[in-house]
Parts: C-alpha cells; sequence; structure tokens
C-alpha cells in the first residue's frame, strides 16, 4: 500500500511542472493544456486526502472541478478561436492590445 | 497499488507532464497530455475511487482533449521555431516552480496523516468510490452545487457558440452556422 504522501507529493511535482508551463510557454493553447495539467494535480490531492480520510467528498470536489474545467476548457478555446480570428495569431507576446 | 507499479506510474506522469512543456508541437504537446490524464485515472482507481477514474477518463480524456485536438488542427497551428535569448526568463521560471513544487511537498508531507510511513487498510467502506457511494453525495449535501452545475454547463455552451461564431452582430441568416474559416494569411 502506498501512503497518500506519495500521492501528494506526485501532486506537488505535476503542479509545478504545470506553473513552469504558464510561465514558459507562448503559445496561448499550451499555456491552456499547463493550465489542465494544474488542475488534474489538485484533483489527485483530493482524491487521494479523501481516500485517506474515508470520505467521498474529495470525490465530489473533484467531480465539480471536472465539471468546471469542461466549461473552462469550451469558453477558452473559443475565446482562442475569436481571437486567431482577429489577430490571426494565438502567440501570447504578441497580444498587447491590454499592455501599457 | 503496489509500490513498483506506483512507481512507473508517476514516473510516467511526470514525464508526460515534463513532454507538455517541452513539445514544440501542440499536437505533441496534447499526446503528452493525454498519457498524463489517463495516468490520473489510473492513480484515481488505486486510491478506490473508481467511478471517479471512469468520468476522469471519458470526460477528460475522451472529450475535452478532443475539443482541443479540433482546435489546435482549426488554428492550424505549426511547430514553433526554437526562440533563443529567453534562457534567463526559462532558467528563473523553472528555480521558482521547482521551489513552489518543493514547498507544496513538504506541506503535503507535514499534514498527510502518517507521514512517509505506509499507511495501514484505508478506512474505505464496502461501496466507497462506486458511483453509488458518489451519487449519494452529490444529490444530497451538494444537491444545489450539482443543480448549479447544469446551469453552469449551458451557460458555456451558449457562450462558446457566441463566442467562436464567425460575425457575433450578423444574424443568423446571414452568417454560416458552424462553419469556421481560417483568416487570410
Amino acid at each position: 500500500m502506498v501512503a497518500p504522501s506519495y500521492y501528494l507529493a506526485l501532486s506537488a511535482l505535476l503542479f509545478g511542472i504545470g506553473v513552469v508551463g504558464v510561465l514558459v510557454r507562448r503559445n496561448a493553447i499550451v499555456i491552456f493544456m499547463s493550465i489542465e495539467v494544474m488542475l488534474n494535480a489538485a484533483n489527485l490531492a483530493f482524491v487521494a486526502l479523501g481516500a485517506e480520510a474515508g470520505s467521498v467528498e474529495g470525490q465530489a470536489f473533484v467531480f465539480f472541478v471536472l465539471t468546471v474545467a469542461a466549461a473552462e476548457a469550451a469558453v477558452g478555446l473559443a475565446i482562442l478561436i475569436a481571437v486567431f480570428r482577429n489577430r490571426e495569431t494565438v502567440n501570447a507576446d504578441e497580444l498587447t492590445l491590454l499592455r501599457w | 497499488m503496489p509500490a513498483w507499479l506506483f512507481t512507473f506510474v508517476a514516473v510516467l506522469a511526470v514525464l508526460g507532464a515534463l513532454g507538455v512543456i517541452l513539445q514544440r508541437n501542440p499536437v505533441h504537446s496534447l499526446l503528452a497530455l493525454v498519457l498524463v490524464l489517463s495516468l490520473i485515472a489510473v492513480l484515481f482507481i488505486a486510491l478506490g475511487a473508481v467511478a471517479l477514474g471512469f468520468l476522469q477518463a471519458i470526460v477528460y480524456v475522451g472529450a475535452i482533449m478532443v475539443l482541443f485536438l479540433f482546435v489546435i488542427w482549426l488554428l492550424n497551428l505549426e511547430t514553433e521555431p526554437r526562440e533563443g535569448g529567453r534562457l534567463l526568463v526559462k532558467l528563473a521560471a523553472a528555480v521558482l516552480a521547482a521551489m513552489l513544487a518543493a514547498e507544496l511537498a513538504a506541506l503535503a508531507w507535514r499534514a498527510a496523516p502518517g507521514g512517509a510511513a505506509a499507511a495501514g487498510a484505508l478506512h474505505q467502506g464496502a461501496n466507497y468510490g462506486s458511483m453509488a457511494a458518489l451519487a449519494k453525495v452529490l444529490m444530497g449535501e451538494y444537491l444545489l452545487a450539482f443543480e448549479v452545475t447544469s446551469v453552469l454547463l449551458l451557460a458555456a455552451v451558449v457562450g462558446a457558440v457566441a463566442l467562436a461564431r464567425k460575425d457575433p452582430g450578423a444574424g443568423p441568416q446571414s452568417s454560416t452556422p458552424g462553419r469556421l474559416e481560417p483568416p487570410l494569411r
């Protein structure tokens, strides 16, 4: 039996990798994918702690995170399509309309 | 889940996550992400959350990833050129994120009951992680949140259609529904 601490450590590692992806990558779609990695790292921590406590509520939270992630992906990708249609790029460095 | 299997899955998941951020072709990033999400579904099942593991596989790997793939193809993204001169930024980001991950892991290590010691039998009932157990919580204590979720999904669908439409000002007659033309280069 693997202790929950190892699951939490793996979750922290995946979250860190997701942070690097958001900070380093310039392609908006890959930034999006890195955010999905971070969301899933948080989900893994929820389920690991819920399994340790023997409660189903951790899984209920993950269910809600799953639905919010689905909504976020649909709306976010639609925004990317709209941005690409207007600017012909999804490079985060070139989208500087709101930068002073 | 035996320790060697967990090690195998964990190493593969970390390599997959590194693949997501290191691949320069977005489709390759996406394939690495599919690997990570599938392995997390495996870990869910290993933790006893069987129903949730299958939900993860169906919703994430099956639906959300296909959406990503369609958008990548739609935008016709190509492999990014290798960019130089941002080495310092990348290094700083990697160091900061490594510190963050180390802090989170240290915190988890201290906070988790039992710490690094092997856990005994988990306090799980017979039907822990079954769809029935999950549904009992969702339809009971979190009924309001569960119902609000349906409103959220409806709003997301309507919003996505409205945002991705070619000409938001035009009526449905003048625009061709379901048609996304790439802009002229």
